[in-house]
């Protein structure tokens, strides 16, 4: 076969190979996992009284983070190496209205969304981020992590945080308190944060329930009394009634990028309160279809390298004097 | 024997003193980096901005810049152009010292740089990551690198009878130092799809970022090859390799062509025209960006342009432009983690990018004064 040939047919043979292979193996997101545990906040119930703040520095032994010197207590602007969860002000005009979009103000938690496809897990190479396979959390193992921080730009959320300043810093981010040594799902517990919110606003439970309380919400009428749960939503510690709020019909992490095990409700549109712009598709999805599509376990770097080796092999050979690099 | 020899000329000259001048200053940082405040005393690296100058200056675009080997093996050994042999020793020296260097950078950036085996320890692969496959795969290359490089030492200390059975096998090293790249230059692309909304819809063309990562080293590898040549030719006295460049400036038109091509044809595949002329900042960038891919296509198609010397040194530095806007715009400058986050590289940062660059220059000059890497003959 003459070369030209030859690389044609090679060049023909692995085009079709990656056709056939990325649509046999097209990666859809990922599903939630069957018992998935998660939380729901309800930015309308929040008064930001930040117990959950200090709750969670307390459960992942972490100090207060002091964004202003005159003020001793902690104001954590946003997550950190030391803030895990943080609560943010929404602010318009004067922000004299709880939960208007007009001159109002609410209030909006971040915290690991705990997603369901999460592009933490995908991105990181020494599988030191991991989705647990029954209760969906996503936790952080630092003894293999090289901090290569892949996971921090293929967070959408911006989540995962390095202390930048220690020369031996590491990952952190929220583990639905259920990193080992601290375990409280395991243990039958909730999340620290749901379980010292008074209003009820952060919300502990099984993702499914949780949905189905936010579902159920999104039914309400405006100005109606509605009892809200606290705590745990299957088992709450206790009932309040409040007037419901004029809810966006929107149920965040319901969908979005594949969804998520921490959802958001609010009276204010999403992109408001910050939260990116993502699809339905989640990246790590499409991320792993092309990586899989290209690489299908080696067998096209493995074609490919032996019609190199072939063709160098040759090419080499016609050299009358030198051989290879010489 | 071989038909390369060693540059007899001073290694110590004014600008050598003033590159290690510079790379002293950045051995402080470094120190500031390593013992005395980790990366947050040099850098302005953050939540939102995980990434600064030294993943996508020294590791992104530095290891595009050192694809110089890549191209020309592609063009002698695939292609089988056997008169661009000449070129190859020099431009697989400065592949090596490109990537050698964009691993330190990799190092240098690492967070937890003391446990950096970990990627190696096959029982902690992911499969799925892309940072794996690149991490790997470019920490290979450097040695399959290594091993191109080695009989240019070989030949030095005489070591003739290595140097034979070295050179039966070279082939399959040569193979896979054309497999390697190919995989993780375009993974260097891939990296951009995990990233999601972070990332410029203009530069987010998701299944499209492995191709036009792989075109983009090809541009910027052949485009380095012209660089390094006409400038040797001009500052080390070397003979005239213009010849031999024109036929390079041949193949990297073609490159450009379906460079533009693709990008402008997937834009308009994803319905991303409208953006080019939105008028934003990433609409400039990309502009900018587009014009130095398309202006170089111009410079070599004007006739007669292929035999002016400086017309093809002028479009080979607007290509590797060119190739560094496309992925700096990418990764760093369109890039938006959203509300809250800016960056912009501190000096210290810039220093240690700098020190690193001017080292990969004095290495240079060292390995070409004192082993025999440049082409003696005149050739046709
Ligand atoms: S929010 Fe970010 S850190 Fe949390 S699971 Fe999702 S991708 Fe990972
Ligand atoms: S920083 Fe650590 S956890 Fe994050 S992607 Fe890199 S190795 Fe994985």
């Amino acid at each position: 076969m003459e070369r030209r040939d030859f690389l044609k047919a090679a060049l023909g043979g692995s085009a079709a190979a990656v056709c056939s292979v990325g649509m046999a193996q097209a990666r859809p997101n990922l599903e939630p996992a069957e018992e998935a545990v998660g939380m729901l906040f309800d930015s309308t119930l929040c008064v930001g009284c930040k117990a959950c703040v200090a709750k969670c520095k307390e459960v992942n032994s972490r100090v207060p983070a002091h964004s202003d010197p005159d003020n001793p207590w902690d104001s954590a602007r946003d997550l950190s190496a030391d803030t895990f969860n943080v609560i943010k002000v929404y602010r318009s005009g004067k922000a004299v209205n709880k939960d208007r979009i007009k001159d109002g103000f609410c209030f909006e938690k971040r915290s690991c969304m705990h997603c369901v496809d999460p592009g933490c897990v995908s991105a990181c190479p020494t599988t030191s981020m991991r989705r647990d396979p029954k209760t969906g959390i996503v936790t952080h193992h630092p003894d293999s992590c090289i901090g290569c921080r892949n996971c921090m730009v293929a967070c959408p959320y911006n989540v995962p945080q390095f202390d930048y300043n220690k020369v031996f810093g590491s990952i952190h981010k929220c583990q639905m308190c259920n990193q080992s040594g601290v375990e409280r799902i395991n243990n039958g517990q909730m999340t620290g944060c749901a379980e010292v919110c008074p209003t009820g606003a952060t919300l502990f439970g099984s993702r499914k329930a949780l949905l189905a309380e936010a579902k159920r919400r999104m039914t309400l009428k405006s100005g109606e009394v509605y009892t809200y749960p606290r705590g745990d939503v299957s088992k709450p510690d206790s009932m309040h009634e409040k007037t419901v709020p004029n809810y966006q019909k929107h149920i965040w992490g319901e969908k979005e990028a594949g969804g998520t095990n921490v959802m958001h409700i609010s009276a204010i549109p999403f992109d408001q309160l910050g939260m990116p712009p993502l699809e339905e598709r989640s990246a790590a999805s499409v991320s792993e279809t092309v990586q899989h599509t290209l690489y299908s376990y080696l067998a096209l770097p493995a074609i490919a390298l032996a019609g190199l080796t072939y063709v160098v092999k040759r090419n080499t050979d016609h050299d009358d004097d030198e051989g290879g690099m010489s | 024997m071989s038909a390369h020899k060693v540059l007899r000329q001073r290694l110590i000259t004014f600008p050598f003193m003033l590159l290690l001048a510079i790379f002293l200053v950045s051995l402080y940082f470094m120190y500031q980096r390593f013992v005395v405040g980790g990366m947050g005393a040099v850098s302005n690296l953050n939540g939102g901005f995980a990434w600064g100058i030294w993943v996508v200056y020294d590791v992104v675009i530095g290891t595009a810049l050192a694809c110089g080997g890549y191209a020309l093996a592609i063009t002698v050994y695939v292609m089988n152009r056997g008169q661009y042999h000449p070129l190859m020793r020099p431009a697989i020296l400065t592949s090596l010292l490109g990537y050698a260097l964009g691993g330190f950078g990799a190092f240098f950036d690492m967070g937890k740089f003391w446990q950096f085996y970990e990627i190696f320890l096959p029982w902690n692969w992911n499969f799925n990551s892309v940072m794996l496959e690149v991490g790997l795969c470019v920490a290979t290359y450097i040695l399959i690198l290594t091993i191109e490089f080695a009989p240019a030492f070989l030949e030095r200390i005489g070591s003739k009878k290595l140097l034979r059975s070295l050179n039966k096998v070279l082939f399959l090293f040569i193979a896979l130092g054309i497999l390697l790249p190919t995989m993780h230059q375009s993974s260097l692309g891939s990296l951009l799809i995990s990233m999601g909304h972070k990332v410029d819809p203009l530069w987010q063309t998701w299944h499209f970022q492995p191709l036009l990562a792989i075109l983009s080293a090809l541009i910027m590898g052949f485009s380095i090859v012209v660089f390094e040549a006409s400038l040797t030719t001009a500052g080390l006295h070397q003979d005239d390799e213009n010849t031999l460049l024109v036929g390079l400036g041949r193949i990297i038109k073609w490159l450009l062509v379906a460079f533009v091509v693709i990008r402008i044809g997937v834009l308009a595949g994803q319905g991303k025209l409208g953006l080019i002329f939105a008028g934003g900042s990433s609409s400039l960038f990309f502009i900018v960006e587009m014009a130095l891919f398309i202006l170089p296509i111009f410079l070599l198609m004007v006739p007669g342009a292929n035999r002016n010397a400086s017309q093809l040194l002028v479009a080979a530095v607007c290509m590797l432009f060119a190739g560094a806007a496309y992925r700096f715009d990418a990764f760093l400058i369109t890039f938006n983690p959203g509300p809250g986050y800016t960056y912009f590289p501190s000096a210290p940062e810039i220093m240690i990018t700098l020190g690193i660059i001017s080292l990969e220059i004095m290495l240079y000059l060292f390995f070409v004064k004192k082993l025999p890497v440049l082409h003696g003959a005149k050739h046709a």
